[in-house]
C-alpha cells in the first residue's frame, strides 16, 4: 500500500497550499485501486488521515453503542467489527430503508510504521475516531546544520 | 393510506439547480441515508449524519417541503494528511416533499449519535377514526 501511496505525493503537496480544512483534505482524494479497496456503499465509511505523530482513522457510523465495536490492530492491519441493529416498527408502513443494518466488519491497512500497542479509540456524534501513533523513528527529525 | 408516499425526495435536477444558486457543486454535498415510515397518527424519518452535532444541525419546513441539513466536525490533527477518504465532503443536504395531512410545524427532532429521527404528526381530525358497530 506505501507503494501506492507514493503516486500521490504530488497531490499531497498541492493540499498542503490549501487550507487544511476537511472538504480540502479529504473531498479530492483520488481513491488508489487497492488491494482492500471496497466498492462504495460499504459500512462504515471510512477516512483516513495522518499527521507527523499519529494516524487517525475516522469510521462514519451512526447510531451505535460505543462499546459494541471490537476493534483490534495486528502490525499495521485494524479491524473494525460490530453490529447495527435497526428494529422494524411492526406496525408501521416502510416507505424507505436506506440506512444499513446488520453485522459489519472492515480491515483498514495503514501505514507500516503505526505503533500497535499505543491506540486510542473514541466514539462521538457517530464517528469512531481511532488515534494510532507512530514510531519515533518514522517522525521526521530536524537536521541542524553545523 | 398511501398519501406517505408522497414524501419523496426532489428531483435531482431541482437539487443541483438549488446548490449551483448556494455556490456549493452538487459533488460535494452528502444525501444522508433515510429510513421513512408512517404510523397511523404520524410520519417518521430516520436520516444518518454522522459527525453532525446539534448546533451544527438545520431542520426547516417551508410550504410543503422539509429540508435537512448539518455539518460535519471532526477532529483533526495539526498538517493532518488524506491517506484514504470516502466520505468526501462535510455538508449533508436532503429534501422530502410533505403531504397535505401532515402538520410539519409540529416536528419533533430528535439527534442522537448521528441520527436525526423526525416524527411528523398527522392532522387530528385526518388521522383514521375507529368506527363503533353497535348491535341494533
Amino acid at each position: 500500500m506505501l507503494g501506492s501511496l507514493t503516486n500521490f505525493e504530488s497531490l499531497f503537496d498541492e493540499l498542503r497550499r490549501m487550507e487544511q480544512d476537511m472538504d480540502e483534505l479529504f473531498g479530492r482524494w483520488a481513491a488508489p485501486a487497492g488491494i482492500r479497496s471496497v466498492s462504495r456503499g460499504t459500512f462504515p465509511p471510512t477516512n483516513v488521515g495522518a499527521t507527523a505523530n499519529t494516524v487517525d482513522v475516522y469510521l462514519f457510523a451512526p447510531g451505535l453503542d460505543p462499546k459494541g465495536f471490537e476493534v483490534s490492530v495486528q502490525q499495521n492491519l485494524l479491524l473494525v467489527s460490530g453490529e447495527r441493529r435497526l428494529p422494524l416498527q411492526e406496525k408501521a408502513t416502510y416507505y424507505r430503508q436506506e440506512r444499513f443494518g446488520g453485522e459489519f466488519r472492515r480491515v483498514i491497512t495503514l501505514p507500516e510504521d503505526v505503533d500497535a500497542t499505543r491506540v486510542e479509540a473514541r466514539y462521538r456524534d457517530g464517528i469512531l475516531q481511532i488515534t494510532l501513533q507512530r514510531k519515533e523513528a518514522a517522525r521526521p527529525r530536524q537536521i541542524q546544520v553545523q | 393510506m398511501s398519501d406517505g408516499q408522497e414524501i419523496a425526495t426532489r428531483p435531482a435536477s431541482e437539487m443541483e439547480a438549488k446548490e449551483a444558486s448556494t455556490g456549493r457543486t452538487a459533488g460535494l454535498v452528502l444525501r444522508p441515508p433515510a429510513d421513512v415510515f408512517e404510523e397511523t397518527d404520524g410520519i417518521t424519518l430516520q436520516l444518518d449524519m454522522p459527525g453532525v452535532s446539534k448546533e451544527r444541525l438545520s431542520v426547516q419546513t417551508d410550504k410543503n417541503t422539509l429540508t435537512v441539513e448539518g455539518d460535519v466536525q471532526i477532529a483533526m490533527g495539526q498538517g493532518m494528511d488524506a491517506l484514504y477518504a470516502e466520505v468526501h465532503s462535510t455538508h449533508y443536504r436532503r429534501s422530502f416533499t410533505l403531504s397535505g395531512e401532515l402538520e410539519p410545524e409540529k416536528t419533533e427532532a430528535n439527534l442522537k449519535d448521528g441520527v436525526l429521527t423526525l416524527r411528523i404528526p398527522k392532522r387530528s381530525e385526518l388521522r383514521p377514526r375507529r368506527i363503533d358497530v353497535r348491535a341494533v
